[in-house]
C-alpha cells in the first residue's frame, strides 16, 4: 500500500521520511502491534490509517470512527494537542474529543448524542460509555481502535476490563481494526496474544535504536547505610540538572518523592525551577506541573510512576532514576523517557538510595547492557472484572447469556473462560450466588423472556458510578487550616488515623502540623521547622523480578566480584562477612538479634516482597503456635524481618517445604493480606460499593469494614465466589507461593546466625516501613499495656 | 475477664466484651443497634447484594450471652432492625432463632429511628423508652441519666478500630451489636458533647479499658 500524494507531500513538508514501522501499520490489513521506543512516531503511526481513511470518502461512516484508549487522561489530552497540527496541516475537517473522568456532563450528553470522529477516552470511561443504551449507535461505524501505551495496561485489571469492553466493541462493528502501542517488552507475543480477537495480531517491532548511555551517577559522598531517600547525591543530581535541558527524576514512593523534593529545594541555591509529579497531590497541583513542565519552564520535576506513561515532553534529555529500579523492563521503559528523539541515544544516571541498592543497580545495569529484560507471564482473566462487565452489560441493555459468553471468549484474557465460571460470575451478578438463596424477590439481575435484565433500572446510576477496577486505599483530603485552605493532597485514612493535632508530616513538598480532622478532612498549618512523620503510603508494591533478584544473589555472594562495586559497599559487605556471614547461591541465611527490646529474626530470601510477606505470614502464623509471640514483620525485596517476644533459635523446622505448603491453605484466611485483596475483588466485582449519591461526609463509616463481610462469608459461605476470586488472586500475585519453593529448593544449605546486634545487612531492613501487624496473644498483651498507660498518664489507673 | 464492672448512678453495671450491657442485680441483657435484615433491605433498595447472614452472625453472639448469663430480661435498645419491612421479611432460619432464644424470658425491643414500631409476628413488646431504677433506657441519647445507642461509637488503640462504651457522667452509650454496622470515633463532636469525659470500654476478647479526656489543641 502507498501512502495517498496528500500525506506524502505532508511528510515531505516536514522535512520526515515515514519510518518503516509506521507504513508497515498502514499496510496491515488486520490487527497489529507496534514494539517501539519513545520517540519512534508511535502515536502518528497508530493514527495515520485513520487520518487517511477519514481524508477519504467518508459518506459510509457514522458515529465513531477511530476509538483512542490510553491509561492516563493528561495522555488523552496531550494526543488532542498533537492531533490537532496534521488535522489543521491535511485540511481535514473532523472532530478530534476526549472524554474522561474530566468531562463536563453537557460535553458527555452531547457525544452521545453526535460522536466525534476521533475520540479519545481511557478504560474506565469506556466501560461507562459502553453501559449506556447509545452505545450500539456510538461505536456501531467504528472502524479503528488504538490502544496506547499498552504493555502498562496489560500489567493490571484495567487491561482485562478493556480486552472485554474491545470484544463488546468488536461485537458492534465487525469491521474493527485494532493497533496496539507498546514501549519495549520481553514477550512481544503474549501481548497480542492479550490483545487479540479472533485472528491473530501482526507485530511490528521498530527499530530500538542506539544502546542507551546509562551509568551510575558518581557522587562525593558514599550512598547511606540505611533508607531510601538518596539524599546523599543532592548536590550531584543538582549538577546534572544544570547541565541538562530538562530532567525528570523517577524516584519510588511518593513519600520518597515529597523528601526528595524537599531536600532538593533546601539546596537549590540557583532556584532552578524544579517541580514536583506524583498521584496523591491535588489535582489542581499536578495539572500545574504538567503545564510547566510542556511550557519548558520547568528544569527538572521530581515524579513518581505517574510520569511513567509517555506524556511527550520533547525536551527531557536526561533521566534520573533514584532508588533501585526493580526490574529491568521497566527501568529499559524509563531510561527510554529521555530524548524523545529517534536514533540518539538516551542519557539516564543510577542514584542508588542505600549499599544494598548499589548492588541492585550495578547488577541491573548488567542486566541492560546485555538486552536481558525480565518479566511473569499473566494470568487468565480474573472474574470480578468479568462480574462488573456482566452488571455493566445488563446496564446497556437485556443481554442473551450464551450471546454475551461466546462474546467474552473473543477476549484474549478471557480466551478459556469455563462455561462453569462464567455461570457463576452471571449468578454472584443476578443473585449475588449465595448458598442460602436469600434474594428471590430482591435479585439485582431477573431473567426474561430468555434475557437477564436489571431488575430495577435505578440501579444502573449505582453501577455506573462505581465503574473501574483500580481500587484505592481509603484516602483522607489534606487541606490548609481556615475557611477555603487550599487542598494539597491526600493521605491514607490509616496515616491519618495514626495522626495526634501538633505531629507534623510532609506534603507537597512542605512540613505541615496537623491541627484537626473535621468531616474527614486533615486540617493542617504550615511548620518547616518540625521534623516531620513521614507519609505512609501502601501502593502496589512491584517486587524485584526473580531474574534481577538472581544476579543480586550471584554478585553478593562472589567476592572475587566485588570489584565492579564502590568502596563503601565493599566494606559494608566484608563486615557483614565479618560479623555473621554472606548470602550466596545455595545458601540461605537467617539471623536472630536483640533490638530496641524486642527480638528480630532476618532472613535473607531474595524472592521478591511479594513472596516474602507470605513468607512471613506463614512463618509467624508458626511462632504464635509455638508461643514465640510475634508481633509483626516486614518483607523487602530481599529479605523479611520478623520482630518477636522470644527469639528464633532454629529457624529449620520453619522452613520446610512440605509443612509450609500445607500450612498455606489453612492460613489463607484469617491475614490482613487475604483482607485487602478481598477488598479489592469484592469493590471490583460490585459487592463493595466505593461511590455512593449523596454521601454523607461526616466521621461515622457510611458502610463498615469489608473485613466484616470477609469473616461472615468465611464462616456461612466458604464456597462463595467472592472467596475464591480472592485465594486465586493471592495465590497468584501477592501470595506468589512459587518463588518460596523457588527459594527453598536453590538454596538447599540453611544457616541461622545468633548475634548481640543488629547485623550489617539487616540495619537497613528497621528503617523499612510497610509493617503488617500480627493479631495475636503478643498483640492483646501490647493493647492492654498501651490502654494502662493513657490510664496512668490520666490519672485513672484506679478505675480499671 | 469478659466484662468490666462499674457503677452508673447507682446501678451496678458490667460491660461485656461481646458489646452487650449486663445488669446483674435484675438480670437484664442489654444489646443496641442490632440491624437485622440489613442486607435485605439494601438488596430491595437496589444496592449491592451482601452475604445473607448478618442475622445468624449477630444472633449467635447473643446466643453465646444469652447461654452465658441467663437474663430473666433481654433489651433491644433500638435499631433492632433495619426497617419494619426488614423485620416483617426476616428470614425464618433467624427469626426462629429468635423464638428460641426469646423463650421463657421478656423480650423489649425500644424503638429506634430505623425500626419506630412493633415488629409483627416476633417475640417480645415494643415500647418507646423504659426506666432502669432512675436511669432512662432509650435509643439516642437525650436528658441523663440514661443509656442509649444509636451512635455505633469505635476507637482507636493500637491501630484498629474496636467497637466501644463511652462511659460519662449523664450518659452511657453502648456499641452497636449487630454484625452489619460501621461505627463513630468517639472523638466525634457529636460524641464529646455527649460525653466529655469518662472512659472508653473497647469490645474484643476482653474488655479493654482507655480514658476519654478533652482533647488537647494543637
Amino acid at each position: 500500500m502507498i501512502l495517498p500524494a496528500l500525506f506524502q507531500d505532508w511528510f515531505a513538508r516536514q522535512g520526515w521520511q515515514p519510518h518503516p514501522h509506521q507504513l508497515a501499520l498502514f499496510a496491515a490489513r488486520g490487527d497489529s502491534l507496534l514494539i517501539a521506543p519513545t520517540g519512534g512516531g508511535k502515536t502518528l503511526a497508530g493514527f495515520l490509517p485513520s487520518l487517511v481513511e477519514l481524508a477519504g470518502d467518508r459518506a459510509a461512516t457514522k458515529g465513531v470512527h477511530t476509538l483512542y484508549v490510553s491509561p492516563l487522561k493528561a495522555l488523552t489530552a496531550d494526543i488532542a494537542r498533537n492531533l490537532a497540527r496534521p488535522v489543521a496541516d491535511l485540511g481535514l475537517s473532523i472532530r478530534v474529543e476526549d472524554r474522561t473522568g474530566d468531562t463536563g456532563q453537557t460535553q458527555r450528553r452531547r457525544q452521545r448524542v453526535d460522536p466525534p470522529e476521533v475520540l479519545l477516552t481511557t478504560p474506565e470511561s469506556l466501560a461507562l460509555m459502553l453501559s449506556y443504551p447509545e452505545a450500539p449507535a456510538i461505536f456501531g461505524g467504528l472502524r479503528r481502535v488504538v490502544l496506547d501505551e499498552l504493555h502498562a495496561l496489560a500489567e493490571s485489571k484495567r487491561g482485562d476490563q478493556l480486552m472485554l469492553c474491545l470484544a463488546r466493541l468488536r461485537a458492534l462493528a465487525p469491521e474493527l481494526r485494532v493497533t496496539g502501542l507498546s514501549a519495549t517488552v520481553e514477550d512481544p507475543q503474549a501481548l497480542a496474544s492479550f490483545m487479540a480477537g479472533a485472528d491473530p495480531v501482526m507485530v511490528v517491532e521498530a527499530d530500538p535504536g542506539p544502546d542507551p548511555d546509562i551509568a551510575m551517577l558518581p557522587t562525593a559522598r558514599p550512598a547511606p547505610w540505611a533508607g531510601g531517600g538518596g539524599h546523599y547525591a543532592i548536590s550531584e543530581v543538582l549538577a546534572a540538572i544544570r547541565e541538562a535541558r530538562t530532567t525528570i527524576i523517577f524516584i519510588n514512593t511518593r513519600a520518597q518523592a515529597e523528601l526528595f523534593f524537599q531536600a532538593l529545594w533546601a539546596a537549590n541555591e540557583e532556584n532552578l525551577p524544579i517541580g514536583l509529579h506524583h498521584g496523591s497531590l491535588a489535582r489542581e497541583q499536578r495539572a500545574r506541573v504538567e503545564a510547566a513542565m510542556a511550557a519548558g519552564e520547568l528544569r527538572a520535576v521530581v515524579a513518581t510512576g505517574s510520569l511513567d506513561l509517555g506524556i511527550d515532553w520533547g525536551a527531557v534529555d536526561l533521566v534520573i532514576q533514584i532508588g533501585a529500579p526493580k526490574n529491568v523492563k521497566r527501568l529499559v521503559q524509563r531510561i527510554g523517557r529521555a530524548n524523545h528523539r529517534y536514533n540518539a541515544p538516551s542519557r539516564a544516571r543510577i542514584v542508588p538510595a542505600n549499599r544494598f541498592e548499589q548492588i541492585e543497580c550495578v547488577a541491573a545495569l548488567e542486566a541492560v547492557r546485555e538486552r536481558d529484560l525480565d518479566g511473569d507471564p499473566r494470568g487468565p482473566g480474573p472474574l470480578d472484572v468479568l462480574c462488573q462487565h456482566i452488571l455493566l452489560t445488563a446496564c446497556a441493555a437485556p443481554f442473551d447469556p450464551d450471546a454475551l459468553y461466546a462474546e467474552v471468549r473473543t477476549a484474549g484474557p478471557y480466551r478459556h473462560l469455563s462455561r462453569a465460571d462464567f455461570d457463576a460470575c452471571l449468578d454472584f451478578a443476578a443473585t449475588g450466588g449465595y448458598a442460602l438463596r436469600a434474594y428471590d424477590r430482591w435479585q439485582r439481575l431477573v431473567l426474561r423472556n430468555g434475557l437477564w435484565q436489571l431488575r430495577d433500572p435505578r440501579a444502573a446510576r449505582l453501577l455506573r458510578m462505581n465503574v473501574g477496577t483500580i481500587v484505592e486505599a481509603e484516602m483522607v483530603r489534606v487541606r490548609l487550616r481556615g475557611r477555603g485552605g487550599a487542598p494539597l493532597g491526600e493521605v491514607e485514612e490509616a496515616f491519618a488515623a495514626s495522626l495526634s493535632p501538633g505531629d507534623s508530616f510532609l506534603i507537597g513538598g512542605r512540613v505541615v502540623r496537623m491541627d484537626a480532622m473535621r468531616e474527614m478532612v486533615v486540617e493542617v498549618t504550615p511548620d518547616p521547622t518540625r521534623q516531620p512523620k513521614i507519609a505512609v503510603y501502601s501502593g502496589v508494591k512491584l517486587a524485584t523480578s526473580t531474574q534481577l533478584s538472581h544476579r543480586v544473589l550471584a554478585l553478593i555472594g562472589d567476592p572475587a566480584r566485588h570489584g565492579v562495586l564502590p568502596v563503601q559497599t565493599r566494606e559494608w559487605l566484608a563486615l557483614q562477612a565479618q560479623v555473621s556471614t554472606l548470602p550466596r547461591p545455595g545458601l540461605l541465611l537467617s539471623e536472630s538479634f536483640p533490638h530496641a527490646g524486642l527480638w528480630h529474626f532476618a532472613l535473607y530470601g531474595f524472592a521478591g516482597r511479594n513472596a516474602l510477606q507470605t513468607l512471613g505470614l506463614l512463618l509467624t502464623r508458626e511462632m504464635e503456635e509455638q508461643g514465640v509471640g510475634p508481633l509483626g514483620f516486614l518483607s523487602t525485596d530481599y529479605a523479611l524481618l520478623v520482630w518477636s517476644l522470644d527469639p528464633v533459635r532454629d529457624p529449620v523446622p520453619l522452613l520446610d517445604g512440605a509443612q509450609l505448603r500445607a500450612g498455606l491453605d489453612d492460613w489463607l484466611g484469617e491475614n490482613a493480606v487475604m483482607k485487602r485483596t478481598f477488598r479489592n475483588v469484592a469493590t471490583v466485582a460490585g459487592l463493595i460499593q466505593r461511590n455512593l449519591p449523596g454521601r454523607r461526609k461526616t466521621g461515622r463509616q457510611a458502610t463498615f469494614s469489608s473485613d466484616i463481610l470477609y469473616d461472615t462469608l468465611r464462616k456461612y459461605d466458604p464456597g462463595h465466589l467472592m472467596l475464591r476470586i480472592t485465594g486465586d488472586e493471592v495465590g497468584r500475585g501477592l501470595v506468589d507461593f512459587g518463588r518460596i519453593e523457588e527459594m527453598l529448593s536453590r538454596s538447599p544449605r540453611r544457616e541461622h546466625r545468633m548475634l548481640e546486634r543488629v547485623s550489617p545487612l539487616a540495619a537497613p531492613l528497621l528503617l523499612e516501613v510497610g509493617r503488617v501487624p500480627i493479631r495475636g496473644e503478643g498483640r492483646e498483651r501490647l493493647a492492654r499495656i498501651e490502654a494502662e498507660a493513657l490510664m496512668r498518664d490520666a490519672g485513672l489507673e484506679e478505675i480499671a | 475477664m469478659t466484662g468490666h464492672g462499674f457503677q452508673f448512678h447507682g446501678l451496678r453495671l458490667e460491660a461485656r466484651a461481646s458489646g452487650a450491657l449486663w445488669w446483674p442485680g435484675g438480670g437484664w441483657l442489654i444489646v443496641a443497634d442490632l440491624h437485622l435484615g440489613k442486607s435485605e433491605r439494601m438488596a430491595r433498595r437496589g444496592g449491592p447484594l451482601l452475604p445473607p447472614y448478618e442475622g445468624l452472625a449477630t444472633l449467635e453472639r447473643l446466643g453465646a450471652e444469652i447461654a452465658a448469663l441467663n437474663p430473666r430480661v433481654v433489651v433491644s435498645l433500638g435499631d433492632g432492625f433495619d426497617d419494619l419491612a426488614a423485620a416483617e421479611a426476616l428470614d425464618p432460619q433467624v427469626a426462629d432463632i429468635l423464638q428460641r432464644q426469646a423463650r421463657g424470658r421478656d423480650w423489649l425491643w425500644i424503638g429506634g429511628n430505623h425500626d419506630p414500631g412493633a415488629p409483627a409476628g416476633l417475640p417480645g413488646q415494643a415500647v418507646a423508652s423504659m426506666m432502669l431504677g432512675p436511669v432512662t433506657l432509650r435509643h439516642e441519647a437525650g436528658q441523663g441519666p440514661d443509656i442509649s445507642g444509636h451512635f455505633h461509637p469505635v476507637v482507636r488503640l493500637a491501630g484498629e478500630r474496636r467497637r466501644a462504651f463511652l462511659l460519662g457522667r449523664d450518659h452511657l452509650l453502648l456499641p452497636a451489636f449487630g454484625a452489619y454496622t460501621g461505627g463513630l470515633l468517639h472523638d466525634d463532636a457529636t460524641l464529646t458533647a455527649l460525653v466529655p469525659q469518662g472512659i472508653a470500654v473497647a469490645c474484643g476478647t476482653s474488655p479493654i479499658i482507655l480514658p476519654l479526656a478533652p482533647r488537647r489543641m494543637g
